[in-house]
This record gives C-alpha cells, structure tokens and sequence, in this order.
C-alpha cells in the first residue's frame, strides 16, 4: 500500500463518510462537540495508520468504530464533568454502528440542528460546514475571510449553546418545518456556492465534494415546498456546467464563453423538469425557483448568442420584487447588458458603489462592462479591485487574463 | 430540562387587566400540561436594593445594579423537553403578557 492510495481513500472517506459518521455520533452520544471531535480524530488517525497497515477493507466502518472509541474515551476522561444523563446513554446504546437505513434521518437531524433558528446566522453555516460538510475550521474561516480563531469561537459558542440550553437534535414538526426549511435552504445554498466558488489560494476552484454534499442535502429535504424544489432544480442546473466553467489551465470560463457541449445533459434534463414542475402549479415563485428560471432560459441556449435576455430582466425584475437587494440588482445589471447595452448597465452598477464596495463581483461586472466600452483605463482599476478582493483561484486567473488583454496604458 | 422565562419591558408599567387575563390562561395551560415550576411578576425596577457582602461587609445600594434601557418585569420558570418546547412556550407567553421574552436554560 503506497501513501498515494492512503490518501486518496482518506479523501473518498472523508467526502462520503463524514457527515455520516458525525451524525451517528451526535444521535447516540447526545452531543455534537464530542462526535466532531471524535470523527476528526478518527480520519486523523487515518492519516497515521492507512499508509502504513493499509486502507481497511470497509473504510467507513473502521472510522465509525475508532471514531465511537475516541467519543467514549473521551467521555470517560470527563466523567466527573459529564453528566448522568450521558452516561446512562452509553450504558444503554452499546450497540454497533447504525444500520444503512438511517443515515439519511440522521443527517438531516443533523443539518435542522445545526441550521436551528435560535443560532446566529453566521454560526449556522459555519456549523453545517464543519459538522456536515466536514470543513475545517481554517477553510470555513477562508471562506467567510476571517480569522481563523474567530471562526474557531463562533463554532465553539454555537455548540455550547446547541448543548446548554439543549437544541434537539431532530427534523421539526409540520407546523415547524416551513420556517426551518427556509433557513435550511439558506445555508445550503450558501455551502454549494462555496463549493461552486470556493475561495483559498490552495483550494481546488469547484470543490465537488460541497456542491455534491449541498445537492443531496437539498434532495433529502424534498418535497416539503416549492423553494426546495426550485433550490435544487438551481443547483442541477449551476452544477451542470462545471466541466465547462474551467479551462484546462485553470481559468474560469465566463457563460458566454462556455463549450455548452460540455454541459451535463441529464443535470439539465432533470433541473428543466423541475422547474416546468413548479411553474404548472400556478403558484407563485419564491427567489430560487426564480433564479432557477433563469438558469433554465440560460441553459435551453444552444448557443449564448440565442438567449432570451428579454426573459431573464424580466425574472430578474420579479426577483427585485421579492428581494430589492444590491446583489439581485447587480446579477439584473448583468443581463441589462446584453438587452439594451453596457452603457445603460454601467449606469445601474455605478450606483450600487457604495454597498457592494467589498464584493469582488461588483468590480468585476464593472470591469467587464468599462472593457466593453473601450474605458480600458477605468476597466484596469476595477479589474485591480476585482483581483484583490476574490478568492477563487480560477476567477482570479480569468479576471488577470482579461486585465491583460486591456489596451496598454498611455505611456 | 428548565428554562428561565424573562419577561423585558421598557418601563415599570403593570400589566392591564387583558394582559393579566391572557397571563393567567397561558399559566393555566402550563400547569395542565406539566410545564409550570414558578412565576411571578416584578415590582418597579426602582423599588431593588443591592446587597454585596463579598468582602464581609455589607454594603446597601439604593436601586437595581445596573442601569438599562429595559428591565425584567417578571418571569417563568418552566420545564420543558428542549429548546423547540421552551421557545414554542415562550412565543405564546410573549403573546400573553403583550412583551419580549428572553428563554435561557438553567445548567
């Protein structure tokens, strides 16, 4: 068995077993903090051992059983600080790992206790990324760019609390569960656009594992509203044009640009079915089935030159409706372009200056548009703002590509 | 399980007889279903005195110990399964008293 091997089955594990094994361990020791703990120590474990005794016949459930071990040495090491109940718990629940029939149940115990309303918002991504998406603390921080021990605290905080004032770990009742699947669906969307534009200098541009962890999260939580359909039929279809989205050297390939032949036809099959779906209801959209509305429009264009931009401002119009948010103002802007033109965009984008000052795709919508219209010296500064404030590998080589290509500056 | 129901309010004001109707049938409901352990209602935030004695020797103060733009005007104390009971419960207290309730579990 080489290291190569090693690792490469300690990178499988990790993207198929993680939040499994979290999620058993919070159900059969009533505390997230010690299944985190325990998992991370397992596959840390693994890093030790693979390489040199060799990948386990059943990778998964060799780290459910050291994971449950560390979980229980760690209990017993606390003994005088846990508490009978927990205690009672193990004595009772000795049994071996869970069957296969219920891991789903446990995650989405899982994903509802870690998106629960009575945490800070910012806690709950953080907390589904670790304990769901199996993040570490340094690439969640990354993410949201702070630092790392900043992040540290907040996840410790948001768990302490979990167990404190005692957050049950289970899928909320009916009359519960359209505000919780709301929030759920926040966050989810939030872990499939990191994985879809994952930020880090030494991160893969497309972190499938997220994306594909956010797309079966989202399946689980169906049919409970049109928005879970509409998130996940926006999901299949964003997912569908990853291989497209990235050259072979790296750069991200803007939509315009894309080899649609590339684009994955069954995710775009299944993302229009279900979006034709939600329309014959009749009922009225929420913003993802909006958004994926728009994805679908994008993606029924053979060729970028035959899209319906007339359609997309007008879903993008009804989406201001619903969010009158700067973003959804910008991502309108985007499509105002290519229907009456980069100048009348520009005039939008400009008054979105002060808002969006931090957001990297603000400045690179302006870039792109000034480039369009010959301001190459204005396009080189926004671009220079765009390069500073994105994180993503692929997007900062497309944004230095197109810098480069600007008419040099007067001498 | 039990969590400390604090009821906040910006002044001093008693309940009205509408609120003290509503509190009395949402006490009524805790009782039946096994949640109640204590409440009672606050007198005005000016009417506290404060006692430290951690050096031995007592010293009296005139008022509540910290100055604030609300105060606690009364409180539960319930029992409850977890945190999704005490906030469901807490929603219809809030109703009740016609105020924001704070929920915090006791260790």
């Amino acid at each position: 068995m080489n290291t190569v091997d090693a690792g490469a089955a300690i990178t499988r594990a990790h993207r198929a077993e993680w939040a499994r094994i979290v999620a058993a361990l919070a159900k059969r020791f009533g505390d997230l903090d010690i299944a985190e703990e325990a998992t991370a120590e397992a596959y840390a474990t693994a890093v030790e051992r693979w390489p040199a005794d060799g990948v386990p016949p059943n990778p998964g459930g060799w780290l459910t059983t050291t994971a449950t071990r560390r979980a229980i040495d760690r209990i017993r090491r606390e003994r005088k600080r846990a508490d009978k109940y927990r205690e009672a718990w193990m004595v009772a629940d000795d049994g071996p790992a869970e069957p296969v029939g219920a891991i789903d149940d446990d995650r989405l115990r899982l994903i509802f206790t870690c998106c629960h309303p009575a945490l800070a918002a910012e806690a709950r991504v953080a907390l589904t990324l670790r304990l769901v998406g199996g993040l570490t603390v340094a690439e969640i921080a990354r993410a949201f760019l702070v630092q790392e021990n900043t992040m540290g605290r907040r996840i410790t905080r948001a768990k302490a609390k979990i167990a404190a004032a005692r957050i049950p770990y289970r899928v909320p009742s009916a009359a519960d569960l359209p505000a919780r699947v709301s929030g759920v669906l926040a966050v989810l969307f939030l872990v499939f656009n990191e994985g879809y534009l994952s930020t880090g200098p030494d991160t893969d541009p497309v972190r499938h594992d997220l994306t594909a962890e956010a797309i079966r999260l989202t399946r689980t939580l169906l049919p409970a509203d049109g928005e879970v359909t509409g998130l996940l039929a926006l999901m299949l279809l964003t997912e569908a044009r990853r291989d497209a989205r990235i050259a072979a050297d790296g750069t991200l390939v803007p939509l315009a640009e894309q080899d649609r032949g590339a684009w994955h036809t069954a995710l775009i099959a299944e993302g229009h079915h279900l979006v034709r779906q939600r329309l014959a209801t009749g009922e009225p959209p929420g913003r993802y089935q909006i958004l994926a509305a728009v994805n679908a429009v994008h993606t029924s264009a053979r060729d970028a030159r035959d899209t319906d931009w007339a359609q997309i401002v007008a879903l993008y119009d009804h989406l201001v409706r619903l969010d009158p948010s700067p973003i959804v103002a910008l991502n309108r802007a985007v499509a105002v372009a290519e229907l009456d033109g980069p100048d009348v965009a520009l005039a939008t984008v400009d008054r979105l200056a002060e808002p969006l000052a931090g957001y990297h795709a603000y400045h690179a919508t302006r870039a792109d548009l000034l480039r369009r219209l010959g301001r190459s010296h204005e396009a080189r500064a926004a671009y220079d703002r765009a390069i500073a404030l994105a994180g993503n590998t692929a997007e900062t080589a497309h944004l230095t590509r197109r810098r480069a290509q600007l008419a040099p500056p007067p001498p | 399980m039990q969590y400390l129901l604090s009821v906040l309010d910006v002044d001093a004001g008693t309940a009205t007889p509408d609120e003290m109707a509503a509190i009395d049938t949402f006490n009524e409901r805790l009782r039946s279903a096994g949640h109640w352990v204590f409440a009672g209602g606050l007198a005005a935030p000016d009417t506290a005195t404060v006692v430290d004695n951690r050096d031995g020797a007592a010293l009296v103060t005139d008022g509540p110990y910290l100055e604030s733009k609300e105060y606690l005007a009364g409180f539960w104390i319930i029992r409850a399964a977890d945190l999704d009971v005490a906030l469901a419960l807490a929603s219809d207290g809030s109703r009740a008293c016609n105020r924001r309730v704070e929920v915090r579990p006791f260790r």
